[in-house]
């Protein structure tokens, strides 16, 4: 039997880290401890200077499939996250057809499986088709393992629906996850009202417009006790509502992008479409915002809403598709933000690993001890790296960081155990020959 | 990439547009002659690429060219090239594999011609993108304010209407102010542009205060099909009694004010028919002064040795 | 682009500027047997004043002074550099030059190409009888089937000296340097009349 042995990095007790060797065996973590006392592996992993730290979980992925093959597939999204240090990832069901049958989720989480890479979660779609009128079978969704439920790529924007979905899945602790845009106050937007899109011309996406939802879903959760959850919160408005309805005890959560925490809408001034997102990328002030919400727990998680997209989608700002990259960049874009002292490793944790695992109902995985299930990610908080767009695991180069020197990056991932990155490479079987659906 | 692309009226300092006002009055002589034609661009060849119907602003960049012996060829097509299946980035790598010198880009998009230009390597003339600029609009509109008054410097201009949406605006302010021009813009809040207190100009409520010190009157276009998409307006008959140049405005106006329209006009809604008469009425020489400044900026762009 | 210049030699002063251009106007003269029909147009920069010199002197002898001219070459050049070049000085050519003869005036006839740009830029407004050519300075080096009608001065040089004229109504005095060029490498090649 492998038994792997994580050499010297700094491993996360729950409250802080200590210095010690960890050692895998038949999926968990057998012992922790002094080299010594931790004992000796079949296979060594360095992990000298680096965190090791609980499997990351995002709760937001358009992994593509099926339908969208051409920017993203199982393999390629699986190696992506496994890239990113991810273990569980909650797929968008914004694909063709939707995740609004059990029978395409199982399909997804079967095809996931056989790529063995990461966990995959499809995300059940709250209406059919996701036609924003009529409610998906739920339950039958539940039943195929979905435990989030959303409309994502659009919002629920009928509150009648959303009331409708909101107290359906409380009988089985389901969430609805929410895309927040009132759209009547978005229609042919293109980037951030504000400054920036008056001189260029551009119609601008108000912050309003995902305040008003947001405000909305607060009000409905707290009027059916069902649990609500805020996606891609982007604004400071929606971050002060969040924070005043968790004082009152309403149950919601929410998650902001990494893009939201370093991206502002001045970059948008050299039209690359890779800078165009939704919710888009907003002014410093939204960002400062968001930055403190997620520092002081207003906002739960880091979720990428990590969004493939061909380069025929992102040739000019208008005609382009909205989404960019998250999941190979987003480890190093939140340590940066523990580095500068904006928020802490506590929250890191919290962000990235529990709170989205808990959000999600998935196993919540926080202090690495004996008798964890081995799902750690070993990240390397001194290498930097230069992103290179084409060099990603995804299929496609949208990465708004592509050119941009980072700061820590994953060197191992372990899923259950088994290393899925190992020293920065994909530790896989190749998919067959024929392209990487042929299995 | 080209050091010699015209994108944004920010690409030119104050001596860069000087040299081009100068330049289009050498080419005003030219357009004079008896055969008004140099052989300047003999052996260029400039492709106008057009996704957005614009006939005058083409027929205008055409003339320019072949008055410098350019060649030119055409490109045109409306509508989202997504849509239609044609890429952007193809149809500009395809023209330029043909051999083509210069690229004179409309697009209803903004950004476009700024992201053509990080296609290819000869010149990109941004002939229009969407709401974003159109620089040679403002050049020619600064020829047409020198060639009326003289110095531009300390001069005052009201330009009245949909700021929001108009790369006329976004450009010819840019130019104006550039040049020592006082710009105040007049239009309803909902066609004002987010962050308009940044911009150089005074925004004012009251039309008429503005006209009674106005020396430039620039009414922009009001399309009409805005409102029915997007409630800026409650009605045309408000905008017009609001913002209108109407008959009776027009007649309060000094004759050596200079009034200018982009075109094309919209008689009876921003300008009154009887205004397009007044001794100040400078429409005609803004799309004559479009010729010679398109062929300053093709000079510019493609003048001098290969 | 400033030329650097270092004079070596005056080989024209102002007096004998002024008799040269006085000669060619009693040439001009005696070879179109008056001043009927003729018109002078001066190539920018220096051959404008030099063609108003030779008409006041035709003026001075025949009673007539024929119209000036002037033409800037700018658009017509075929040795312009990498860079665009902008006109010096306005093109005017005052009366109809159909069935007249114009007479280009310039001050240093060198490989010829300015004049053949001139010459192009007159048959734009119109078809003279005959087009001929003054020049102050005929320097040699042709590049182009042209020579001079009238010439002030032949001077043979090497190609690389620089012949510089100057004028009072633009230099603020009258004479004809020869000089060389400090070499600088990768230069374009001499045009004629380098003008500072």
């Amino acid at each position: 039997m492998t038994r792997i042995a994580l050499r010297g990095g700094r491993v996360w007790t729950g409250a802080g880290t200590e210095v010690a060797d960890i050692v895998v065996a038949d999926g968990s973590v057998v012992a922790v401890g002094p080299a010594a006392a931790a004992g000796s592996g079949t296979d060594d992993l360095d992990a000298s200077g680096c965190l090791v730290l609980p499997g990351f979980v995002d709760l937001h992925v358009h992994l593509r499939v099926p339908g969208g093959e051409d920017a993203e597939d199982v393999w390629t999204g699986s190696a992506a996250a496994a890239a990113g240090g991810f273990c569980d990832i909650v797929a968008i069901g914004n694909t063709q057809p939707p995740y609004d049958t059990a029978s395409v989720v199982r399909t997804v989480r079967a095809e996931a499986e056989a790529a063995g890479l990461v966990r995959v979660h499809p995300a059940g779609c709250v209406t059919r088709g996701r036609n924003g009128k009529d409610l998906a079978e739920l339950h039958e969704l539940h039943r195929a393992g979905c435990r989030v439920f959303t409309d994502d790529g659009t919002p629920v924007a009928d509150a009648a629906i959303m009331r409708r979905a909101l107290e359906y899945v409380k009988g089985f602790d389901g969430v609805v996850a929410d895309h927040c845009e009132e759209r009547s106050l978005t229609d042919g937007a293109q980037m951030h009202e504000g400054r920036v899109s008056g001189r260029l011309g551009l119609q601008g996406w108000p912050a309003a417009a995902e305040e008003i939802i947001v405000a909305r879903d607060i009000v409905l959760a707290e009027h059916t006790g069902s649990r609500v959850h805020l996606q891609h919160l982007s604004t400071a408005g929606s971050v002060e509502m969040v924070r005043q309805a968790k004082a009152r005890g309403v149950r919601v959560t929410a998650e902001v992008t990494p893009h939201h925490l370093t991206l502002t809408d001045d970059l948008v001034e050299g039209f690359d479409p890779v800078f165009k997102v939704n919710p888009p990328i907003r002014g410093e002030e939204h960002v400062l915002a968001v930055r403190t919400g997620l520092a002081d727990g207003t906002i739960d998680a880091v979720a990428t809403d990590h969004a493939p997209h061909t380069a025929e989608v992102k040739e000019e700002w208008t005609d382009a598709a909205c989404g960019m990259l998250g999941l190979e960049t987003a480890a190093s874009l939140v340590w940066n933000l523990v580095a500068d002292g904006t928020i802490t490793l506590d929250r890191m944790v919290h962000a990235m690993c529990t709170n989205p695992a808990r959000i999600a109902s998935l196993p919540v995985r926080d202090a690495i001890t004996p008798g964890v299930t081995a799902d750690l990610c070993v990240f390397d908080p001194e290498a930097t790296w230069e992103v290179d767009a084409v060099g990603l695991r995804s299929k496609a180069t949208n990465s708004p960081y592509a050119g941009m020197t980072l700061t820590g990056r994953v060197r191992h991932t372990l899923l259950d155990g088994r290393p899925t990155l190992r020293d920065g490479e994909i530790a896989a079987p190749v998919p067959p020959v024929g392209g990487s659906r042929a299995w | 990439m080209s050091d010699r692309s015209l994108l944004s009226i920010d690409d030119l300092d104050v001596a860069g547009i000087r040299e081009i006002v100068e330049l289009s009055d050498a080419f005003e002589e030219v357009l004079r002659r008896p055969i008004p034609k140099v052989p300047a661009l003999r052996g260029r060849t400039v492709a106008n690429v057009f996704f957005e119907d614009s006939t005058r602003t083409r027929l205008s960049f055409e003339i320019a060219a072949k008055r410098l012996s350019a060649d030119t060829v055409n490109f045109t097509a409306s509508g989202s090239s997504l849509s239609k299946g044609e890429s952007l980035f193809d149809t500009i790598r395809t023209l330029h594999a043909m051999g083509v010198d210069a690229f004179v880009v409309r697009h209803r998009a903004p950004g476009a011609a700024r992201r053509v230009d990080g296609w290819v390597d000869t010149p990109v003339i941004n002939a229009g993108d969407g709401a974003h600029e159109h620089p040679t609009q403002a050049l020619l509109d600064l020829v047409t304010v020198h060639r009326r008054r003289g110095d531009v410097e300390g001069l005052r201009c009201v330009m009245v209407g949909d700021i929001e949406h108009s790369r006329v605006a976004r450009s010819t302010i840019g130019a104006f102010t550039m040049m020592g021009m006082h710009v105040s813009v007049a239009a309803p809040a909902t066609l004002l542009p987010t962050g308009i207190d940044d911009w150089p100009v005074d925004v004012v409520e009251d039309l008429d205060t503005a006209l009674e010190k106005a020396d430039v009157v620039y009414m922009l276009r009001m399309q009409k099909e805005r409102i029915a998409r997007d409630p800026v307006l409650p009605s045309l008959r408000e905008y017009v009694a609001r913002y209108g140049l109407t008959a009776e405005r027009a007649r309060r106006l000094p004759p050596e004010v200079v009034l200018m329209h982009p075109g094309p006009m919209n008689r009876g809604v921003e300008i009154a028919p009887e205004a397009t008469e007044h001794p100040g009425a400078a429409i005609e020489e803004q799309v004559r002064n479009g010729v010679t400044v398109r062929m300053a900026v093709l000079y510019l762009a493609l003048g001098g040795m290969p | 682009m400033a030329e650097q210049f270092a004079p070596k030699a005056e080989v024209l002063d102002a007096d004998e500027i002024r008799r040269a251009t006085t000669r060619i106007a009693h040439e001009v003269l005696e070879r179109n047997k008056g001043a009927d029909g003729l018109v002078l147009v001066g190539i920018h920069t220096r051959g404008v004043p030099l063609a108003r010199r030779i008409a006041t002197s035709i003026r001075d002898v025949e009673g007539i002074e024929p119209p000036v001219g002037s033409v800037d070459i700018a658009f017509y050049r075929d040795d312009i550099g990498t860079k665009p070049r902008a006109p010096t000085g306005p093109t005017e050519i005052p009366v109809g030059i159909d069935g007249a003869t114009v007479v280009v005036v310039d001050d240093v006839l060198y490989t010829g190409r300015s004049v053949r740009a001139a010459m192009d830029a007159i048959c734009d407004f119109g078809r003279p009888t005959a087009i001929q050519l003054a020049v102050l300075v005929d320097r040699g080096h042709r590049e182009l089937p042209i020579r001079a009608d009238y010439v002030g001065k032949n001077l043979p040089t090497a190609r690389d000296e620089v012949v510089k004229v100057r004028v009072l109504e633009v230099d603020g005095a009258d004479g004809v340097d020869i000089g060389t060029r400090p070499h600088a490498p990768g230069s374009a090649p001499d045009r004629e009349a380098a003008t500072p």
